[in-house]
């Protein structure tokens, strides 16, 4: 009998392993033969023709550290994060309840409000162009009515960043405001009714009971928010490619341009095992958050 | 003032979603109409398909449709094979390692393909497979997130049922193709919708693999139309951007609720 079990244990064994294999392979191929690999490839210089590749250590990190637009970059990339993360939250909270309260045309308003997300980054940004093109944009044509005078929304350093946060915003938010909506959804109207025999106004419900049963989606859509601020950069290729003067460049886009426009691909490894290093720190507060979720629930 | 809730309500509602849709609108607006009457929001001016004429020349979209069409199918039928034998495997199979393999798979919903773009670039040169649509889609194939996805749907599944396969004799794999896949239909649909629309909309990647039109898909194709030194027009960029985000954009607004309903679903498990 127990040589039965055994068998049939190994048998399980064998079969685990076979149906990983294909997914085994590809993702070792590529993602972490390839983290090893940009770790290891971040050690050693450039090669060229004449001189080969050699082991440098720690220089290519230094040469980053002591590169100005590396810091500008990352300066930017914060920015980036701490302007799209709370605003794209807020809003994406608004629109849920918004969405989700009793108002007429809320076919409409839902509908508004998602269709960004189905939509590319670089079409996201071919339909903003045309509101930040000076002299014939739609913001432009706006101020003109007030007397303002043009103003090159991407052309000039104070404004192009923001210009591209406030893209990242109008794309992201409504994809945000689903996970609210489902939450919204999923507390209890005996709440709402209890709050309203004891005569709580709707800012009290809202702010005592509403927000902190939607704490766990918030730290959800915390985290995905964060990943976007990396990862939402395409349409950087079609306002500001980064400029002016690297005004608006982000840390995704830089390693992208010092890999196929420098042909720098050490640097890049180099960058690449930082912004590896900020995602799993990420990842761990993820985890640590997703313990907590449980103890809240 | 409690009285004037309502329609406060309404009205920030509805103002936010004009200003929500106002982009969308005014490409649409701008796509039908001449440069100078767009920019000059001349209202009663004439509509015309010029610009879609202009822009539908301009670059080969039809090749381009074609490739988004394949690559999103060939990333599709890959995901699907990968992440329900590897969720099967995780979420019905013991066997030794299978925890700490799980924690590495989990591991990978951190590591953004987009971030390692330069050793990729490298990986899929070396299989020789730069510039094909097979080299677009294969590093999304394994899909960590679709992995967990599978895992949990199939561990939904009523243990009895698998039982009762297995004492009809059925094999371990034909009780994953009768018994789980289709118990799992709804978080295909779901996870089907959410893939597509990603790799539809998916940029940096495709931009770096693929060298030539009987490659490059859609988003690609649209960059390197609009680049401002092809001097094209904002009225002929918006056409073409109207034309290509099309097919997807009446997909949604057609299938609007099991669109958000995959999102959800997508996410939240």
């Amino acid at each position: 009998m127990s040589k039965h079990a055994s068998l049939e244990r190994r048998r399980q064994a064998i079969y685990g392993w076979l149906l990983l294999g294909p997914a085994g392979v590809l993702l070792t191929t590529f993602a972490f033969y390839p983290s090893i690999a940009t770790l290891w490839s971040s050690l050693f210089s450039r090669g060229t023709r004449r001189k080969p590749a050699e082991f440098v250590g720690g220089e290519n990190y230094t040469d980053l550290f002591a590169d100005p637009t590396f810091w500008l970059v990352v300066k930017n990339n914060l920015i980036y994060a701490a302007a799209t993360i709370p605003i794209s939250i807020i809003i994406a909270l608004a629109m849920a309840l918004w969405a989700n309260s009793k108002i007429p045309a809320k076919g409409f308003v839902r509908t508004a409000y998602f269709t960004p997300t189905v939509l590319p980054m670089i079409a996201a940004a071919n339909l903003w162009l045309f509101f930040y093109t000076p002299g014939l944009g739609v913001l432009d044509q706006i101020g003109s009515l007030f007397g303002l005078p043009s103003v090159n929304w991407l052309g000039q350093p104070e404004t192009a960043l923001w210009a591209v946060i406030i893209v990242t915003i109008w794309k992201e938010a409504g994809f945000f405001m689903i996970f609210y909506l489902a939450a919204l959804q999923t507390i209890p109207a005996d709440l709402k009714e209890a709050a309203d025999i004891e005569g709580a106004s709707r800012w009290t419900y809202t702010r005592r009971i509403v927000l902190p049963l939607l704490m766990p989606t918030t730290l959800f859509i915390m985290v995905n928010a964060m990943i976007n601020s990396v990862k939402l950069i395409d349409h950087l290729f079609i306002l500001t490619k980064g400029g002016p003067s690297d005004a608006s460049k982000l840390i995704l886009y830089y390693i992208w341009e010092m890999a196929f426009a420098f042909f720098d691909a050490p640097h890049a490894a180099a960058m690449t095992i930082l912004v590896l290093l900020v995602l799993g720190i990420i990842a761990a507060i993820q985890f640590l958050l997703i313990d907590k979720r449980t103890h809240y629930q | 003032m409690r009285r004037l809730v309502p329609y406060l309500d309404t009205f920030g509602a509805v103002a936010l979603a004009i200003i929500w849709i106002a982009p969308l609108f005014f490409a649409f607006w701008a796509a039908f109409h001449s440069t100078s009457d767009a920019v000059n929001f001349n209202l009663f001016s004439p509509w015309t398909l010029d610009n879609f004429r202009t822009a539908w020349e301009g670059a080969p979209w039809l090749r381009y449709f074609l490739n988004t069409f394949l690559l999103v199918t060939v990333v599709l039928i890959g995901q699907f094979i990968l992440t329900t034998l590897a969720g099967f495997a995780f979420a019905q199979v013991k066997f030794p390692g299978r925890d700490i393999v799980f924690i590495l798979v989990l591991l990978q919903l951190f590591i953004l393909p987009e971030v390692l773009i330069v050793e990729n670039y490298a990986m899929v040169s070396r299989l020789g497979l730069f510039d094909t649509i097979v080299g677009v889609g294969m590093p999304y194939m394994a899909s960590a997130f679709g992995i967990f996805l599978m895992r949990q749907s199939f561990k939904s599944v009523p243990i009895e049922l698998h039982e009762a396969a297995r004492v009809e004799g059925c094999s371990l794999f034909g009780i994953l193709m009768r018994v789980y896949v289709p118990l799992a239909k709804p978080t295909y649909l779901a996870y089907a919708l959410v893939s597509v629309s990603t790799h539809w909309n998916n940029f940096l990647w495709p931009l770096i693999v693929t060298n030539s039109p009987d490659t490059r898909p859609l988003t690609v194709g649209l960059s390197i139309f609009g680049a401002p030194e092809n001097g094209v027009d904002i009225s002929v960029i918006s056409a073409a951007t109207i034309m290509s985000i099309a097919p997807l954009l009446i997909a949604f607004l057609v299938f609007q609720r099991q669109f958000v309903q995959a999102f959800l679903r997508a996410g939240i498990k």
